[in-house]
């Protein structure tokens, strides 16, 4: 093969000891698994996205991967290092982005942090300049260079984390909730960004996230994980297939009519002379429409794509049962 | 400065032992104890730039919190206005114990003061954002917010010590001159173990600070004043079980040629630096247990 594997979880476990009050005095201890048996691989040059319901186990594995938190069992491997025994050698070839938490230093302003990760990660000069020109560019950053880090907006901040994590040029990048609570305009202009630097220097990128539209436009590769298991790793496409996602047809008639009787759809939903059927998404919308147009007064219609946060949603709902 | 090479080193310990760690730990904690220091330098040198940018406000608070800390000894003057002697002491040994313990938990305070801070970063989350940079958590922690104004407090017990020595009518032996900085740099040592063992607590609970400090500022205010003022079973658990009374009782009464109050020989002024040796290396232990509990529950 010639790709190598940057990133390979081995049956990997995180079950951390909780004590919980159970009377005045006596404690109860329990495990909570948090990732409970998880094996992947990541070749070079790949973005991820890793996604998955609160608590399902995302963090802890950012947290293993980027050796902060110790593995409870199974093996996890990064550009060939153990993470959380070698994690400061690690800690110079990877960048992490903290959606809510900054790396920056809060006081200081962007440029004065910059210039410390520079000599923390002992970026050579030359390359130090041109990873900031560009950053500085494409991340619209040259306003905010003296402006202390407390001081910047969410999504100025947000722009700021990324620079940072990318001024050593890691081969692997971690993005924890990378565009959470920013405005539309500054989350095209992070995805721009991401998708620039995984093309031109083929950064290998895992990304978590709760919005749905950074997977689509950005990774061709999505795992999803719930109750600390991998319950989905393949194509965003395939994602539909498995979660048995539905389509919706949205027709306006001339009129208001009773709810459609169709072969292969339901109907959902009904507003005066609007309707919303329903059918599955591996299905082809043609012939249906044919049939529906043979039997009613259709004036309009659209296809709705079924959103993936309901796909995923339904899967995570189901794995609950196993 | 004897603090800042040995504080790195405690989180070389156990935490990240290099890929050679078996073959060459020695090696491997060395190069990480100068990678501490190094890191250490750099981020308390940034904050250091981005107080003197605004050097006037930085003087008055020097200066400010100078003069708070002088009105300390202005106390012990004004006593020494009614009485010749404070418990047998005079006004110049008495002066010679303020500063001594002054200098010793100003500098620890000037160097590893920050490490008050982790219990916040424990709260907020923010420690993760240490553990992936690739220097050590605790000489990032120690310099953070590296605050220059603490200099107005050692600067104040340095003052107070220069004067006492001027004043001390003291036969200046090779071995007593020897012991003064010996005695600053083990007293700062031991102030330093405090911070470290009181940060270590820290990761597991947040509010752990206070526990620090009233060891570091009680054994401070403390060791200020002659011992014969405290009772002996006081003095007796700052020389056995908080070992306080090595920080300058010890040393400061061998070098003015006084009876140790409990009656221990005089050489026991020597142990200082054997003492903070030791209470170095438990708080490099506390300091890694504390981070190794962080590292299997994440908090």
């Amino acid at each position: 093969m010639g790709t190598q594997a940057l990133i390979r979880f081995e049956d990997v476990e995180k079950v951390f000891q909780v004590r919980r009050k159970a009377g005045r005095l006596r404690r109860e201890r329990h495990e909570v698994r948090a990732v409970d048996g998880i094996s992947f691989e990541v070749p070079r040059g790949e973005m991820v996205g890793y996604i998955g319901p609160n608590g399902a186990g995302k963090s802890t594995s950012v947290k293993m991967l980027t050796g902060i938190l110790m593995p409870s069992a199974g093996r996890v491997t990064v550009a060939g290092i153990d993470p959380s025994r070698e994690r400061l050698r690690l800690a110079r070839r990877i960048g992490v982005v903290f959606g809510q938490r900054t790396t920056l230093w809060w006081d200081l302003p962007l440029r004065d942090s910059y210039e410390l990760v520079r000599r923390m990660y002992r970026v050579p000069d030359a390359r130090y300049r041109a990873n900031l020109d560009r950053c500085v560019e494409l991340l619209d950053l040259a306003d905010l260079l003296d402006v202390p880090v407390r001081q910047l907006s969410l999504g100025q901040r947000m722009r700021g984390d990324i620079a940072a994590a990318l001024l050593p040029d890691p081969e692997v990048l971690y993005l924890d909730e990378p565009t959470i609570g920013l405005d539309v305009i500054s989350k095209a202009k992070v995805r721009d960004f991401l998708r620039e630097v995984n093309a031109e220097h083929g950064t290998t990128v895992l990304l978590t996230t709760h919005d749905l539209t950074d997977i689509e436009q950005l990774c061709r590769r999505v795992m999803v994980i719930d109750h600390g298991r991998l319950v989905y790793d393949g194509g965003l496409a395939g994602l539909h297939a498995i979660g048995d996602s539905e389509r919706v047809l949205v027709v306006d008639f001339d009129r208001e009519l009773p709810p459609v009787e169709v072969d292969g759809v339901r109907s959902v939903r009904v507003e005066g002379p609007r309707q919303w059927l329903r059918f599955p998404a591996s299905a082809s919308a043609a012939p249906l429409v044919a049939r529906l147009a043979a039997r009613y007064p259709l004036v309009d219609l659209s296809v709705r794509e079924p959103a993936i946060e309901d796909v995923i949603g339904r899967m995570c709902a189901g794995s609950q049962g196993l | 400065m004897g603090e800042v090479s040995y504080a790195p080193e405690t989180e070389a310990v156990g935490t990240d032992a290099g890929p050679y760690a078996a073959r060459w730990p020695l090696r491997d904690r060395l190069r990480e104890a100068v990678a501490g220091c190094r890191a250490y330098l750099l981020i308390a040198g940034m904050w250091s730039r981005s107080t003197l940018t605004y050097r006037v406000s930085f003087l008055m608070t020097v200066v400010g919190n100078a003069c708070m800390t002088a009105l300390d000894f202005v106390t012990i003057a004004i006593i020494f206005g009614h009485t010749r002697t404070l418990g047998g002491f005079t006004l110049a040994e008495t002066a010679f114990l303020y500063g001594s313990s002054g200098v010793a938990i100003g500098l620890a305070d000037l160097l590893l003061g920050s490490l008050d801070g982790l219990g916040r970063r424990v709260r907020d989350g923010t420690v993760d954002a240490l553990l992936v940079r690739p220097v050590p958590i605790f000489a990032q922690v120690a310099a953070d917010r590296f605050a220059l104004r603490r200099l107005g407090r050692l600067t104040q017990a340095a003052v107070v010590l220069v004067w006492s020595l001027i004043r001390l009518h003291v036969a200046w032996t090779p071995g007593r001159a020897l012991l003064l900085p010996v005695m600053a740099v083990s007293g700062a040592a031991i102030f330093g173990a405090f911070y470290t063992a009181g940060a270590a607590l820290q990761f597991r609970a947040g509010d752990a600070a206070e526990v620090q400090s009233s060891f570091t500022h009680g054994g401070g205010t403390m060791t200020q004043y002659p011992p014969t003022l405290f009772a002996r079973e006081l003095v007796r658990g700052a020389v056995f079980v908080v070992p306080v009374a090595f920080v300058n009782w010890m040393p400061a009464l061998w070098i003015l040629g006084r009876p140790e109050p409990l009656g221990l020989p005089g050489w026991t002024g020597w142990l200082s630096p054997a003492v903070a040796l030791a209470v170095c290396a438990l708080a490099g232990l506390a300091w890694r247990a504390g981070l190794r509990s962080y590292r299997s529950t994440g908090s």
